[in-house]
């Protein structure tokens, strides 16, 4: 049977390298994978690892494809240190989508880049208020917040469902559930390289993810209520001790968590698809909770978690347009990738041993 | 000693490599690249399958002048943008994007690469190097609504919709007409599976319209599920955009086949002919190819377990679509609710089609907004 | 019409009760396993393929549940065996399991097969309206049957107080000397199992063919259904019939021209889930509040 014995010491180098080793191990892995399907194994795993990476544009678009994971995982990253398991991200996700469609619904004819902020705060109030009901029954009923966030998820699907092709479907969208397209001050401008111009997909939106992840890091590291967050995740009889309220930390982190999933949905719309959509997401919400652990819960860490993921993602469909490999095979991938992440995280921490089941 | 064996080895091994280059290249400069995106995968029977299909028949067609690729499991979002860009910068020189909600990322990627020619399918928006095409589907079901009226006995007809656009309406009304042709007293009843493609909820809704009486079931969702419960009850169905008598041996009565690829063959030999064409700018219909049973796009596979005179009168009504002789809507033509939208000697034109927010006569109840 | 109805509503709840019934198992042994979609799919891959190569449905069936609980065992390594966070492991099962299953899945594509046979309960199945409740096939009869011995196991034996000490409290559980690891591993394996054998209802009974991501959510659903049964495995027998009767009466009520939102519809499973999380954790007895260590991590200290 396997036993876990934690490692008295972790050593610096260990946490630093045993992401390195899972996906080294996950690339082994797939490289039998392919060999096994009949493709050349170093070809594959160089289209799916390196191809994505070889044009500055591709690289642009990873950032892109990574930057709702990113905002989102910075958000879940308190939620977790503070033990509160927010899982519903997806359905905050979306609520904030909605808040800034509303908004730019509303106002279709302005052009001035200023209908931003409203539209950004509206999906931050609208995405922390649908983090706010887990938290609140939280505290009030110590109701299990796993489960409330996932079900107002599903439901938050449906809504979204019922507005676009309801009362918010565009009429001249000839039947097709779609919002009328934002005006063009709804939409995030796209990020010029000074002498290049547009890269790929990259928008403003994605440098403002990376200044939320490393915000999120400073916060939790050199605040005091980033250190109250740690405590009470930690040690929450001594966070108690030391005068700290619980509830207030609780709500905090899922009103925050909530806030910056639906800030994610918002950009995601109005950054790259421009008007609402019965689909937004494709999961964004739910691989973000992966991203956050691949990042050991640490917001700085979630920039490049969320790049790995992202790179997986882009991998598959650079594979497929080269190579033929089928889009499952992606999946699979990905799941391993994170089977051996999640499997360094625990080498890291402990010590796996073996012993016999009679001992 | 060692080293010059290396250096020699470096030499050839180079040469090789730009001699590999160089063929490649002239390679290219032969086969025209041609890139797919699908929606779904290939194996969901239903409309990517059809899709599949054709892009088979374009490498069949053409042999070594034409290298196709396909991606799918593609999401109707961010992702087909960069999809059709990555396609575009390997060099594919024609695109089709088969799914309506690639509309917009076709049509921004479009404008960032000019010299390259983009085709959408079922959409309709264009642009100077992105033009539109679509099948005739409804015709299709004029012909199943002639068959349903003669053989269905309770006069009760089952339609699975997945989501009430244009073109799902249009098949709906066509199948009416020709229902209403030849039976006065048959009615449809339609229920909504808000879903293209979920085989579970697909045979849940034929259930109920089996259960709420109806005999003859037909669909405009992707998988072969409805026909499979319909073998299953004893009741009568017909296939949607690919032959699925393998599902519903018994059932299915015919298939109306998505027949994609003379569609993709035409455009690319435009393509390499230079005669390929938008039409005249974006947002009309002259850019638009749609084509129907007349021209083989939509294809009608044997009629099988029904009487001879009703596998007669099917084919008397597809041949007539085919040379236009039979008009599917025509003058008196009035909605489920008695108002009249064609006077006797009218006929709906395709901007009619396409506006069509009312079902006609035959129908039951009204389109969900 | 009203029979064949309820009939329809009873198949859609099968593979429903089944799944919910094994993650019930798993969770109440303090282990939440979000893999459900992807060990369904698994098991309706292995399903088809069994029954296809063989012939037989009913090798089909096991095949299914065998295939689950492999698929349950990857989680089990990992969640159990490497401690990982379960919440991020049960989703890396289901992006490997419907991985996975499409892949081996592809060959499979674009056949079919026969599917379970009705079993008719003599007597019984000609009453009226509920009758139909005694024209189904093995596994539906079986889903109860099951359902019946966990709810038996779980209240009235030792075994099921061990297994619900676990959950409630793993540290005291490990102090009594009951091996947490050996508990949480069979319950996990027992989820799986399940969770396969609703995955092979799907092809052996509703849809007899094979196609990629065919599930189409209901592993999820099977979740939200553990919560909305408190945790009791009657309850779920309920729930999942009244999840059934919203999807199935809203296609009906449409093909009666009903004009209702379906949206609103379908939110009012989960809605109400959220609503019973609250009462039970309120009030309510041991029996049916959430397991206190849902979702936490274990590993024994010596």
């Amino acid at each position: 049977m396997i036993y876990l014995e934690p490692r008295k010491s972790v050593p610096s180098w260990l946490r630093v390298a045993t992401p390195f080793f899972a996906i080294g191990i996950t690339i082994m892995m797939g490289g039998i994978i392919f060999a096994a399907l009949g493709y050349d194994a170093l070809k594959a795993l160089s289209v799916f690892f390196l191809s994505p990476l070889s044009r500055a544009d591709q690289i642009a678009d990873l950032f892109v494809k990574a930057t709702p994971l990113i905002i989102i995982g910075t958000g879940l990253v308190f939620c977790y240190r503070a033990n509160i398991w927010n899982i519903g991200a997806e359905g905050q996700l979306i609520l904030g989508a909605l808040g800034a469609g509303w908004v730019a619904l509303s106002y279709p004819d302005v052009t001035s880049y200023g209908l931003l902020i409203p539209m950004a705060l509206a999906a931050m109030a609208a995405g922390a208020l649908w983090a706010f009901i887990p938290a609140i029954l939280r505290v009030r009923f110590s109701t299990n917040e796993i489960l409330v966030s996932l079900m107002l998820t599903y439901v938050a699907s449906l809504l979204i469902d019922y507005l676009v092709r309801g009362p918010w479907r565009n009429p001249m969208s000839f039947g097709f559930p779609l919002t009328p397209l934002y005006p063009d001050g709804g939409l995030i401008p796209p990020l010029l390289i000074p002498g290049i111009g547009r890269l790929g997909q990259l928008h403003w939106a994605v440098p403002a993810a990376l200044v939320i992840a490393i915000i999120g890091g400073i916060l939790l590291r050199r605040t005091l209520p980033g250190f109250q967050v740690r405590l009470f995740g930690e040690a929450p009889r001594a966070a108690k001790f030391g005068g700290f309220q619980p509830d207030r930390i609780t709500i905090a982190v899922m009103l925050g968590s909530g806030a910056l999933a639906g800030l994610a949905g918002a950009i995601e719309v109005s950054a790259n698809i421009g008007q609402l959509q019965p689909n937004i997401s494709f999961g964004y919400g739910f691989t973000a909770i992966i991203v956050a652990f691949l990042a050991r819960l640490n917001p700085m860490a979630v920039i490049a978690a969320g790049l790995v993921v992202a790179l997986a993602e882009l991998g598959g469909d650079a594979a497929q347009i080269s190579l033929g490999i089928p889009k499952v095979v992606t999946g699979l991938f990905k799941g391993l990738l994170l089977f051996m992440l999640l499997a360094g995280e625990t080498w890291t921490n402990y010590h796996v041993k073996w012993r016999s089941l009679k001992a | 000693m060692k080293s010059i064996q290396f250096g020699k080895w470096l030499a050839s091994s180079l040469i090789a490599a730009v001699a590999a280059l160089g063929m490649t290249s002239q390679a290219q400069a032969e086969a025209m690249k041609v890139g797919f995106v699908y929606l779904t995968n290939p194996g969901d029977h239903g409309w990517t399958y059809a899709h599949e299909m054709g892009r088979q028949q374009v490498e069949a067609h053409f042999g070594d002048k034409v290298v196709t690729t396909y991606v799918e499991n593609v999401p109707e979002g961010p992702d087909a943008t960069r999809v059709i860009r990555e396609l575009a910068k390997q060099g594919n020189q024609m695109i089709f994007t088969t799914s309506f909600g690639y509309m917009d990322p076709t049509l921004k990627v479009s404008k960032e690469f000019p010299e390259v020619k983009f085709d959408h399918i079922t959409g309709y928006k264009r642009s100077p190097n992105m033009a539109t095409g679509n099948i005739r589907f409804y015709e299709g079901r004029y012909v199943q609504g002639v068959v349903a009226g003669l053989m269905t006995k309770s006069n009760k007809i089952g339609y699975l919709g997945a989501f009430p656009i244009p073109e799902v309406i249009q098949g709906i009304n066509a199948f009416a007409q020709g229902l209403r042709s030849v039976n006065q007293d048959a009615e449809i009843s339609v229920v909504w599976v808000n879903s293209w493609y979920d085989p579970v909820k697909e045979s849940d809704a034929a259930k109920v319209l089996i259960a709420e009486g109806a005999d003859i079931l037909a669909q405009h969702t992707d998988s072969p599920a409805m026909l499979q419960t319909a073998e299953k009850a004893g009741a009568l169905g017909f296939g949607q955009s690919s032959d699925m008598h393998e599902f519903a041996p018994n059932a299915q009565l015919f298939a109306s086949v998505n027949n994609w690829g003379p569609y993709y063959i035409n455009q690319i030999e435009k393509a390499m002919d230079g005669s390929w064409s938008t039409g005249e700018g974006p947002d009309h219909w002259a850019g638009n190819t749609w084509k129907g049973i007349g021209e083989d796009y939509l294809v009608l596979t044997e009629f099988k377990n029904m009487p001879a005179d009703v596998a007669a009168a099917a084919q008397a009504a597809r041949d007539g679509i085919a040379d236009g002789s039979l008009v599917i809507f025509k003058g008196p033509m009035k909605d489920n609710k008695g108002n009249v939208i064609l006077k006797d000697g009218e006929a709906l034109d395709d901007g009619g089609l396409w506006a069509m927010n009312y079902y006609v006569d035959g129908v039951q109840g009204q389109i969900p907004n | 019409m009203y029979e064949e109805l309820l009939l329809t509503i009873l198949l859609t709840s099968v593979p429903l009760v089944l799944a919910a019934t094994g993650e019930l198992v798993a969770e109440k042994s303090g282990v939440l396993n979000l893999g459900v979609e992807g060990m369904m799919l698994m098991g309706a891959v292995a399903a088809f393929g069994a029954a296809l190569t063989f012939g037989n449905p009913y090798i089909g069936m096991i095949a299914g549940g065998l295939s689950g609980m492999v698929t349950a065992a990857v989680f089990g390594l990992f969640a159990l065996g490497l401690a990982t966070n379960q919440v991020a492991t049960g989703l890396a099962l289901t992006i490997f399991g419907t991985g996975l299953s499409g892949l081996i899945g592809a060959p499979l594509v674009g056949k079919a097969i026969d599917g379970l046979a009705v079993i008719e309960i003599p007597i019984l199945s000609s009453l009226p309206l509920i009758g139909v409740a005694f024209q189904l096939d093995f596994m539906a009869y079986l889903s109860i049957a099951i359902v019946a011995l966990v709810s038996y196991l779980l209240t009235k034996t030792r075994a099921g107080l061990i297994l619900r000490a676990t959950g409630i409290n793993h540290d005291s559980a490990h102090a009594l000397g009951y091996n947490v690891l050996a508990v949480r591993w069979m319950a996990v394996l027992f989820g799986g199992f399940m969770a396969g054998l609703a995955g092979a209802y799907l092809p052996l009974v509703l849809t007899p063919h094979w196609a990629e991501g065919m599930t189409a959510g209901r592993g999820w659903i099977a979740l939200a259904l553990v919560v909305f049964a408190s945790w009791m495995p009657w309850r779920v027998v309920i729930g999942a019939i009244l999840f059934g009767g919203i999807t199935i009466m809203q296609l009906a009520g449409q093909a009666r021209g009903w004009s209702i939102q379906p949206q609103f519809l379908s939110m009012l499973p989960y809605l109400a889930t959220i609503i019973v999380l609250v009462s039970i954790s309120r009030r309510g007895g041991v029996l049916h509040k959430a397991p206190a260590h849902l979702g936490r991590i274990f590993y024994p200290t010596r």
